[in-house]
C-alpha cells in the first residue's frame, strides 16, 4: 500500500493528483511525492473506473460485445468497433464488401481527426489556454454532425458490425465530408497562430518530458506517444488492415521525443488523416454495404487476434472462442495504459506544471487504461 | 554576436504572442462566428438527422396496428436485457392458436441505443425516435410499453 | 455643467457651513469610505460581467444572456449565490489567518484607491509620494496570499503561496523600475502633478521609444503581479486545482474574487494615470482647436475610458495565452525584464537630462 497522505522519510511532499482533480480529464488518481515544485516520483493508481469490461464481454454474443467496447476509448469509439469486428471477422473468415472497407477507414479516420481535435483542445486548456478548446470543439462538432447523421449518435456509434457497416452511409454524407475538409484547412492555421507557434506554448512543450526511442520501446508505447521519439509503430503502415496498403499516406514521425514532437505527431496526423479521406470520399465503390452473414454468429474453437491503430496507439483484440457463441475469453490490449507507465520514467526531476503537459501529451483516456 | 541574437529571440517571442492575439481579437470583433445554440429557445428550429437514436418505439398505424409478431428477436439481440417480450395465444378465425405480442416492454434506462433490436426484427416492427429529453421525475416513468393498448397485428405480417 | 469634482466640492462646501470643522471632516471620511466600497462593488460587478463577455467572444460563445437585458445581471445573481453559499473552514485550518487573509487582500486593494485620481480634481488623497505610495502598498497584496495558502492547512494551497510569494517579489521590481521611468520624466511622484505634465500629450507619445518600452514592461509586470493569465501559477487550475483559495467557499472565496479584480482595476488606473494621462484628455501639443474639443469629453470618462481599454488588454492577454512555468516565470523577469527596464531607466534618464522628449 502506498502511502498517500503526509511527507516521505526525506521531507518530500506526497501530493493527490486526482481522483478528482482538473488535469487528469478523468479519474486517474496520481501519487507525487514532490520536492518543492520538482517531481521525485509518479504512481498512478487506477480502477477507479473500473467496468470490468472484459468479463463483460464473455456474457456476450459476438454481435453483442461491439457496442461495449465503445466506452472503453470513448474518442475513439468507431476504431474500438472496428477493431473487434474484424477480429470477429477473422475468425469467421467473411469477406467484408470493398464500399464497407471504405466507409470503414472514413470513419476511423474522422474518429482519429475528432479524437485529435478534443486531445488538441484538452492540451491548451491543460496548460491554461481556454480559448483553442472552443475552437477545436468547433471542428469536432462538424465532425460529430456528420457521425450523428450517418450512425445515429455523437459519440458511441456502434456502426461497425460483423461483415460491415449498419447502415449504409446517408446520401449526404460525401457533401458534408467535404465540407468539413474545407472547414478544417482554412482553420487549421488558426491552431498554428493560437497554440503551436505561441512562445510560451513552446517554452513549456520543448525538452520537457523527454522520451527516448529505446525506452518508448521497452514500456510498450505506441500511437503517436512513441512515434514522437521515432519509433517507427504505425500499424496502419506494419500490419494494413482493410484498405490501409492501397492508400496513399505518411507515417508521421518526429524524432525530438519531447512533449512537442508528441504535439506536432498529432497535429500532422489530423493532416494525413485528411489525405486518406479526400483519397477515399469521391471513389467509395458501389455495392453491398454489409457482407450476408448468419442470425447467430460462432466463432470456430481457437484464438483470434487484431490489431488496429486507434487514435492513442495500437489496440488490440485477443479472443479465445471455445465454438460457441459467446466468447470464452477476450483481452483488450489498450495502448492508454502502456502509455501510462511511462509517465513516471519521463516526468521524475522535471517541474509540476510539465507533468499536467506531460499528460496531456501522452493524452490518457481514462476508462481505456482501466477499462 | 549576443545582443543581436537576444533581441531577434525577444521580437520572436513578443511575435508570436501578438499573432495569437491578433486571432484571438478577431473571434472578439466577429460575432458572427459564434457557433452556440440557445438549446431550449431553439427547440422549433432544432433538426435532428432521421437516423438519430432517441429511444426504442414501435410505430402504429391509424388502425391501431403494430407490426409486431412476438418473435422476441429483438430481446435475444439485445444486450442489456433492455426490452422483455410478454407474449399471449391469440385464437385465429380458424380457431387456431397463435402467438403474438401482449405486452413489448421497453426499459429506457437500460437502453444504450446500440440499434441491435432495430437490426434484428425480422418484421421492422420498431424503430428508433428521434426524442431525446428522457429526464423524468420517476424512474418507473422509464420502462414503457410499446405497443399501444388494444393493439392488434397488421394483417399479412408474419 | 456637472461634474464630480463640483459635486465633490459642493457637499464640502454644504458640510462645512452644517457641521463645525472636525465633525465635517469625519463625516467625509465616512462618505469617502462609503463611496469607495460602493465603487467596488460596481468594479466587481462590471468586472466580472465584461470578463465573461469577453472570453465568451473570444471563445466563439455569447457568455452569459439569461439574467436581466443581454445578460448584464448575471454578476448581481452571482454575487447572490456567493452570498448564501456556506463559508466553510476546514478542520486543520489555523482559523484565525483563514478567515483574515480575504479580508487583508480587500483592504489592501482599498488602501490603493487613495491616490487615484478619477476625474479633474477628484482624488481622495493627493499625497507627494502617491507613486511610491501605490507599489509600496500593493506589495502587501502577496501577505494575504501567502496567509491564506498557509492557514489553509493544504498543499495546493501551499504551493500556489509560494509561487505567488517568489512572483510577486520579482515582478515587483520591474513595475516599479517601468513607473520610475516616467517619474524620471516628470520629476514628481505626486499623481495630480504627473497627470498635470502630461497636458501637452500623453507619456508614452512624448517620451519616445523607451516610454512604449516601459509601457509594455509595466503591462506584463502588473499583469503578473495580480495573478493574473498567463501569470496566474498562484491559481493554476488545471496544476492546483485552485491555488491559494483551494479551501475558500461563499463569501470568504468571493472577497479574494473582488480583490484580485479591484487590483486589476487598480493597476490599470494607475498604467493609465502614468503613461496615458490619467483624465488628462487627449491633447496634441498646440492644435489649440482639435484641443479644445477633446476638453469637452468630460475627464471622468477619458479616465474610466483608458483604464477599462487597459483592463481589456489584461483579460484579452488572459484569454489567448498558456501559462508560464514557475522557472520560466522567474527567468522572464530576472534574465528578460529586469535587464530592459534597467537599460529602458537609463534611456529615459539620458532623454530626460538631454530634453529630447516633447
Amino acid at each position: 500500500m502506498v502511502e498517500t497522505i503526509g511527507n516521505t522519510a526525506e521531507g518530500n511532499m506526497i501530493i493527490n493528483v486526482g481522483p478528482q482533480h482538473p488535469a487528469t480529464h478523468g479519474v486517474l488518481h496520481l501519487v507525487i511525492t514532490i520536492n518543492g515544485e520538482t517531481i521525485q516520483k509518479v504512481e498512478p493508481h487506477l480502477g477507479y473506473i473500473h467496468r470490468s469490461i472484459e468479463k463483460m464481454c464473455e456474457s456476450l454474443t459476438y454481435r453483442q460485445f461491439i457496442y461495449v467496447t465503445s466506452r472503453m476509448d470513448y474518442l475513439s469509439a468507431h476504431i474500438n468497433n472496428h477493431a473487434c469486428a474484424l477480429c470477429v471477422e477473422k475468425g469467421l473468415q467473411i469477406e467484408v464488401p470493398t464500399r464497407a472497407q471504405y466507409i470503414r477507414v472514413i470513419m476511423d479516420e474522422l474518429t482519429r481527426i475528432a479524437s485529435h481535435e478534443l486531445w488538441w483542445g484538452a492540451m491548451a486548456m491543460d496548460l491554461g489556454a481556454f480559448t483553442p478548446f472552443f475552437h477545436a470543439f468547433r471542428e469536432r462538432e462538424s465532425i460529430n454532425d456528420i457521425m450523428e447523421e450517418t450512425c445515429g449518435a455523437r459519440l458511441t456509434m456502434n456502426y461497425m458490425v460483423p461483415g460491415g457497416v449498419m447502415q449504409d452511409i446517408h446520401p449526404d454524407f460525401q457533401r458534408k465530408v467535404k465540407a468539413f475538409i474545407q472547414q478544417f484547412k482554412s482553420k487549421f492555421s488558426e491552431y498554428n497562430e493560437m497554440v503551436t507557434g505561441n512562445i510560451i506554448f513552446q517554452n513549456r512543450m520543448k525538452q520537457v518530458g523527454v522520451l527516448s526511442a529505446e525506452d518508448a520501446i521497452s514500456y510498450g508505447c505506441s500511437g503517436p506517444a512513441a512515434r514522437g521519439s521515432g519509433v517507427s509503430c504505425d500499424i496502419r503502415k506494419i500490419y494494413p488492415y482493410e484498405i490501409y496498403n492501397t492508400l496513399e499516406f505518411e507515417e508521421v514521425l518526429e524524432t525530438g521525443g519531447d512533449s512537442f514532437a508528441r504535439y506536432m505527431v498529432r497535429l500532422n496526423e489530423m493532416h494525413q488523416s485528411i489525405k486518406i479521406i479526400e483519397q477515399l470520399i469521391d471513389n467509395i465503390p458501389e455495392g453491398d454495404f454489409q457482407a450476408k452473414t448468419k442470425a447467430v454468429l460462432k466463432l470456430p474453437k481457437g484464438e483470434f487476434y487484431q490489431r488496429v491503430e486507434t487514435a492513442r496507439g495500437e489496440l488490440g483484440v485477443y479472443i479465445v472462442s471455445e465454438g460457441g457463441t459467446t466468447p470464452y475469453r477476450i483481452k483488450f490490449r489498450s495502448p492508454g495504459f502502456s502509455n501510462l507507465s511511462v509517465l513516471d520514467h519521463i516526468a521524475r526531476g522535471s517541474k509540476l506544471g510539465d507533468l499536467v503537459a506531460m499528460m496531456g501529451t501522452l493524452d490518457l483516456v481514462i476508462p481505456d487504461i482501466d477499462r | 554576436m549576443f545582443l543581436k541574437e537576444y533581441i531577434k529571440e525577444v521580437y520572436s517571442a513578443v511575435k508570436s504572442l501578438l499573432v495569437g492575439m491578433r486571432r484571438t481579437g478577431y473571434y472578439f470583433t466577429h460575432h458572427k462566428e459564434i457557433i452556440t445554440q440557445q438549446y431550449p429557445d431553439n427547440r422549433a428550429t432544432l433538426h435532428l438527422p432521421e437516423r438519430f437514436k432517441g429511444e426504442v418505439v414501435m410505430p402504429h398505424d391509424n388502425n391501431n396496428e403494430h407490426r409486431c409478431t412476438g418473435c422476441t428477436a429483438c430481446e435475444l439481440a439485445c444486450p442489456n436485457g433492455t426490452i422483455k417480450v410478454v407474449t399471449k395465444f391469440d385464437v385465429t378465425p380458424e380457431g387456431k392458436k397463435k402467438k403474438a405480442v401482449d405486452k413489448l416492454v421497453y426499459h429506457l434506462e437500460l437502453c444504450t441505443m446500440c440499434n441491435l433490436c432495430v437490426e434484428a426484427c425480422p418484421s421492422d416492427a420498431i424503430k428508433m425516435a428521434q426524442t431525446f429529453e428522457h429526464s423524468v421525475y420517476d424512474r418507473n416513468m422509464l420502462t414503457k410499453i410499446l405497443n399501444n393498448p388494444g393493439s392488434k397485428i397488421m394483417e399479412g405480417v408474419e | 455643467m456637472w461634474s464630480l469634482s463640483e459635486i465633490a466640492h459642493t457637499i464640502h462646501e454644504w458640510l462645512n457651513t452644517t457641521f463645525n470643522s472636525t465633525l465635517a471632516t469625519l463625516i467625509e471620511m465616512v462618505v469617502a469610505g462609503i463611496a469607495v466600497i460602493s465603487l467596488f462593488a460596481l468594479l466587481g460587478l462590471v468586472l466580472v460581467i465584461m470578463e465573461r463577455k469577453v472570453s465568451a467572444w473570444i471563445q466563439i460563445r455569447l457568455g452569459p444572456n439569461r439574467v436581466g437585458p443581454k445578460g448584464m445581471l448575471q454578476s448581481m445573481a452571482d454575487t447572490l449565490k456567493l452570498l448564501v453559499k456556506e463559508g466553510l473552514t476546514p478542520n486543520g485550518a489555523d482559523q484565525f489567518l483563514f478567515n483574515l487573509a480575504p479580508f487583508i487582500a480587500m483592504i489592501v486593494a482599498m488602501l490603493l484607491m487613495a491616490p487615484i485620481a478619477f476625474a479633474k480634481d477628484f482624488q481622495l488623497w493627493d499625497l507627494n509620494i502617491g507613486v511610491l505610495y501605490v507599489s509600496a502598498v500593493s506589495s502587501i497584496m502577496v501577505i494575504s496570499i501567502l496567509m491564506a495558502g498557509w492557514s489553509s492547512n493544504n498543499k495546493y494551497s501551499l504551493m500556489g503561496a509560494m509561487r505567488s510569494g517568489a512572483q510577486i517579489v520579482s515582478y515587483e521590481l520591474s513595475a516599479g523600475l517601468s513607473l520610475l521611468s516616467i517619474v524620471v520624466l516628470t520629476g514628481s511622484l505626486q499623481v495630480s502633478e504627473i497627470i498635470q505634465s502630461q497636458s501637452n500629450g500623453w507619456w508614452i507619445f512624448k517620451g519616445h521609444i523607451p516610454a512604449i518600452i516601459s509601457f509594455v514592461i509595466f503591462m506584463i509586470a502588473v499583469t503578473a503581479e495580480t495573478n493574473r493569465a498567463p501569470f496566474d501559477l498562484a491559481e493554476a487550475e488545471s496544476e492546483l486545482t485552485a491555488g491559494f483559495h483551494t479551501e475558500y467557499s461563499g463569501m470568504k472565496f468571493a472577497l479574494f474574487f473582488l480583490a484580485e479584480y479591484v487590483n486589476v482595476f487598480i493597476v490599470c488606473a494607475i498604467g493609465a494615470t502614468v503613461f496615458l494621462g490619467g483624465w488628462m484628455p487627449f491633447h496634441i501639443g498646440s492644435w489649440e482647436g482639435f484641443n479644445h474639443i477633446m476638453d469637452f469629453i468630460p475627464s471622468s470618462i477619458w479616465f474610466f475610458g483608458k483604464t477599462f481599454f487597459l483592463i481589456f488588454m489584461i483579460m484579452w492577454f488572459r484569454w489567448t495565452f498558456p501559462r508560464l512555468r514557475i522557472d520560466q516565470l522567474l527567468n522572464l523577469e530576472w534574465k528578460y525584464l529586469l535587464p530592459i527596464s534597467m537599460v529602458n531607466i537609463l534611456l529615459m534618464t539620458a532623454i530626460a537630462i538631454l530634453g529630447w522628449h516633447f
